[in-house]
């Protein structure tokens, strides 16, 4: 009901518009051209300069409310290098867009019909183009050449010191995978991913037809959906991999960005400033937390591919650390030596024969192995 | 009665008489309905073809617009009325996810392609260049035909891909592989995509017949006296548009069919390494994600431009008339299309610099990126100083050529933003990108089409629109654009991702709901209002007040040297001879000096 009576006033509305246009269309043809033209010249040379003013209010008004809801400040330290930026930039912009805007509409108010006014015959002006054409070329340089060191500073080598992770998107989620003790990532193929027990398709196990040999690098390797732990202050380096279609690992507290794509490995590395603790107390939001974003169309879970990133001390991440273990135990729980063998560990290996169907070749393999 | 008598005034009769006048002039020949109105060779009914076509594409893109906004605006309410339209692509009132991308993959394909691309420079070279040129009618009046039904065949496909049962295609309108070359990973991928390709194939055929023909008519056809410099603006912009077209179509042509390729015929070119959920290891190996994006932008930057310097010409144009004063510093102006030009196919990797692409290669880019704000700087300025110390009459056409400058300066500043890869990092697709290229290509764009169609319908059907609607059109869009973009950029400060369906369950992202539902609003009524403005096409083809002056706008151009309604050949008799650049206004004392008037012994030179 309500559906249509909206249509009716819509449609209403309408109807006045049009009889108001059509009765100003007879009084401005009675009138004369001329004088029609004349008046309705004035109404949007007014308009012009209005349109301005407000508008330029409607900039500063729309700067006070929406600015307080941005991100704040740099999470990283990297990130504050492009915060720089970004405010020297909207400041040369700023300048630009008030000059010009404002000369555009006074111009036009100023300038509209008048009968005594002749039109300036002014058809060029060299000075005036090598001006316009140097003065923006200046500033350009400059806004490159500032932002090209900070790309290469981005985009080249991560510190040594850095913690290396490696993240792995998928429709819709993201995997973890730290090196372990040996600081090595064991070799993975995407033809062993099974998504129960190896998420990644590590090489735990030789594979003669398919000339496979077991990596023993990825035996301590530690695999973790969704949430990654790194450490305030320390450098990290994400090594980053799709396993089906392009994402985009996206953390704009930390003001990064990178794709994932299939089969051609990317990197991004940054230093966090604070942990999530302190920025919690710090933007006084008790949920808050660093989310990992998909920034680049996946499929129809796009906007739900979220994860997490935990920035912990030294000491947290030691602890959780300590607790976690290696992603090869999980689905060869009779290879770990620290808990006994009648463990009900065996659980994952259960899910995962009866849930990969796709993957029985691998877990038949598993199986005569055992 | 009286009413009418006024609108259309004594001289009906008069401009009945030119009508007779064009038919019986040497090329009058007999039309039936077909040959006139569908299968017609005429520019001016194939200008008008895709003008209309394109409306009718604006419409439905538009209005896929209105519905996934609603859902960013009011993401937990139903609206049963959309279950009972949309059926189990809104279940419960409420637009599903799948639907959501399709509406906004659709919502950018229709907008780019079919109407600011096929809309916008489709009907204006084919209406302006026989007219402004002096030519009777394209160099190949069948070509011209041919491509408009490829255009129309092309929507016809697109359209019907919104009725398969898998959706039409959903993985965003640039189509990235492997998501677009996979229907395991997504339905909409599945048929859905390969209407995509065909239709995207049918268009460009459409285009490629299109802009050589342009290109030809443009380089072979002009009249006696009309050197190139001595082409209107519009001309010129028309030219580069159609040969950045015929330059870089037939590349996304190749990355399409390399995409048919690995959707049907198992090769490996853009799918490498890939597990799909519940379908497993994929067989492909070796193949590069990155390459198509290559192939796909080296189209897509041009394609920016494709839409945008049609505007730009008809800005200038519509400019010089209504401030009845040169537009300032024609050669420059040239010189900085022909610069845009040039660089167009020179940046298209700054769309991915974060896509993987080595980031040496992408510093290039920045630097060429920069590089094309300075020709556009120069076309701002000039714009700027043809307006200074004008006589200015604010037209509709007039005020849609203002706007577009106010537009293309905003959103060309934030270019400067996103073109700097250290800054792109950030801003890259989030809402900041949306507010960009809406705003640049998008809302500009669609105000050089505005400008052009309020400036030559007389031209096009001997009537006038009403004036009135066409201020309250422009006055609510000029509005409404800003108050739509405008808060984006904060969105895109706060790195909102773009294209996701639902933000309530992200920390970061959520606190706009209430900004969502204000963007939202202010869409429906900008919408509705172009509806009045539709509506103001449609009523005033008929019923709009009668041109009586042949040449209404002062303007010193050729096609107003034509007949009021002119016939198929355009001119009666000889075809006038040109003696001088188009932007004689307030030369001399005299408020504009037309073309074909020659030289006087006296005039002074510029």
């Amino acid at each position: 009901m309500s559906t249509f009576l909206t249509i009716a006033v819509i449609v209403l509305v309408f109807l006045v518009i049009f009889q108001i246009a059509k009765a100003s269309e007879y009084v401005a043809i009675l009138k004369g051209e001329e004088k029609s033209r004349m008046q309705s010249n004035k109404i949007n040379g007014f308009l012009m300069i209005a349109f301005l003013v407000l508008g330029l209010i409607g900039v500063y008004y729309c700067n006070e409310l929406l600015e307080p809801k941005i991100l704040g400040e740099s999470a990283s330290i990297e990130g504050e290098k492009v915060d720089e930026m970004l405010y020297l930039t909207i400041a040369v912009t700023g300048v630009v867009f008030l000059i010009t805007q404002i000369l555009l509409f006074w111009f036009a108010y100023k300038y509209q019909e008048k009968e005594d006014r002749k039109p300036f015959f002014f058809p060029h002006n060299n000075r005036l183009e090598v001006l316009w054409t140097v003065i923006p070329a200046i500033v350009l340089s400059i806004l490159v050449v500032i932002g090209l060191r900070n790309w290469f500073i981005f985009t080249g080598e991560a510190p040594k010191e850095a913690l290396v992770v490696e993240v792995t998107g998928h429709q819709f989620g993201w995997i973890f995978r730290y090196p372990g003790k040996d600081n090595t990532f064991g070799k993975k193929y995407f033809r062993n991913i099974d998504p129960a027990n190896n998420s990644l398709g590590l090489i735990w196990t030789d594979n003669p037809g398919a000339n496979q040999k077991a990596d023993p690098a990825t035996h301590d390797d530690i695999v973790i959906p969704q949430n990654v732990y790194i450490i305030k202050g320390r450098p990290v380096k994400f090594i980053i991999n799709s396993r089906d279609v392009i994402h985009d690992v996206g953390v704009a507290h930390f003001r990064m960005k990178m794709d994932a794509v299939p089969g051609i490995p990317t990197t991004m590395w940054f230093t966090p400033k604070f942990t999530t603790n302190e920025m919690k107390e710090k933007t006084g939001n008790s949920n808050f937390v660093y989310e990992i974003s998909c920034d680049q169309m996946c499929g129809n879970g796009h906007y739900s591919m979220k994860g997490i990133i935990e920035v912990v001390t030294q000491e947290e991440y030691d602890a959780w650390m300590a607790k976690q273990k290696p992603y090869y135990f999980a689905a060869f729980p009779e290879k770990d030596t620290s808990i006994p063998p009648s463990a009900p560990a065996t659980v994952p290996l259960d899910t995962a024969n009866t849930s990969s169907t796709v993957s029985a070749g691998t877990a038949t393999n598993q199986n005569k192995l055992k | 009665m009286s009413n009418e008598a006024i609108l259309h005034g004594q001289t009906t009769g008069h401009a009945h008489d030119a009508d007779h006048g064009a038919l019986d002039g040497h090329h009058h020949h007999h039309e039936s309905f077909i040959t006139k109105y569908i299968f017609s060779q005429d520019h001016k009914m194939i200008a008008k073809q895709f003008l209309i076509t394109g409306m009718v594409w604006a419409i439905l893109g538009g209005l896929m617009s209105v519905l996934f906004r609603l859902q960013l605006g009011y993401p937990d309410q139903s609206f049963p009325i959309l279950e009972s339209l949309l059926g189990k692509w809104a279940k419960g009132g409420i637009i599903q996810a799948d639907a959501y991308y399709a509406l906004v993959t659709m919502h950018g394909t229709v907008l780019v392609f079919f109407v600011l691309t096929a809309g916008l420079s489709g009907t204006f070279a084919n209406f302006l260049i026989p007219l402004q040129i002096g030519a009777r009618d394209m160099a190949s009046p069948f070509m011209n035909m041919l491509s408009y039904w490829f255009f129309f065949a092309a929507g016809i496909v697109m359209l019907s891909s919104l009725f398969v049962e898998t959706g039409p295609f959903s993985g965003g309108w640039t189509a990235y592989p492997p998501l677009s070359a996979l229907g395991s990973a997504s339905p909409g991928s599945k048929t859905g995509m390969d209407l995509w390709i065909i239709s995207m194939a049918l268009f460009v055929v459409s285009s490629l017949l299109g802009g050589l023909n342009y290109i030809a008519t443009i380089l072979n056809m002009r009249t006696k006296g009309m050197s190139m410099t001595r082409l209107p603006l519009t001309i010129w912009a028309l030219f580069f548009t159609a040969v950045l077209g015929v330059l870089s179509f037939p590349v996304l042509l190749s990355g399409f069919i390399l995409l048919i390729f690995d959707r049907n015929f198992g090769t490996s070119f853009y799918l490498s390494d890939i597990f799909i959920n519940g379908v497993g290891a994929l067989p492909n190996e070796g193949g590069s994600a990155i390459l198509y994006q290559h192939l796909f932008w080296f189209l897509g930057h041009p394609e920016v431009y494709i839409i945008i310097l049609p505007a730009m010409g008809i800005a200038s144009e519509v400019m010089s008339i209504n401030a009845r004063k040169p537009i300032f510093g024609y050669m420059a102006m040239l010189g900085s299309l022909f610069a845009i030009a040039i660089l167009s196919f020179l940046v298209w990797a700054h769309h991915m610099f974060v896509s993987g692409l080595n980031p040496f290669l992408g510093s290039f880019f920045v630097l060429l990126t920069l590089l094309i704000a300075v020709p556009s700087a120069i076309k701002v300025f000039n714009w700027l100083t043809t307006l200074w110390r004008g006589n200015i009459r604010f037209t509709p056409a007039m005020l849609y050529a203002i706007g577009f400058v106010s537009m293309f300066i905003s959103g060309g500043l934030t270019g400067i933003f996103l073109g700097n890869s250290a800054l792109d990092i950030h801003l890259h697709d989030t809402y900041f990108i949306v507010a960009h290229f809406h705003i640049v290509m998008g809302v500009a764009g669609m105000f050089g089409m505005f400008a052009g169609i309020y400036h030559w319908y007389p031209k096009m059907y001997g009537r006038y629109l009403n004036n009135t609607l066409a201020y309250i059109h422009f006055w609510i869009t000029m509005v409404g654009a800003y108050l739509i973009f405008w808060p984006m950029h904060y969105q895109g400060l706060a790195g909102m991702p773009r294209r996701y369906y639902d933000y309530s369950v992200w920390e970061s992202f959520k606190q706009f709901t209430d900004l969502n539902r204000f963007i939202t609003t202010v869409a429906m009524i900008v919408f509705a209002t172009q509806l009045l403005f539709l509506f103001n096409f449609f009523y005033s083809i008929f019923k709009g007040r009668k041109v009586k002056s042949q040449n209404p706008w002062g303007a010193n151009t050729l096609e107003w040297t034509t007949p009021i309604n002119p016939g198929h050949g355009n001119w009666e008799g000889e075809i006038p001879e040109v003696h001088r650049w188009p932007y004689d206004y307030g030369k001399d004392g005299h408020d504009f000096i037309a073309q074909t008037v020659p030289v006087g012994a006296s005039e002074s030179k510029h």
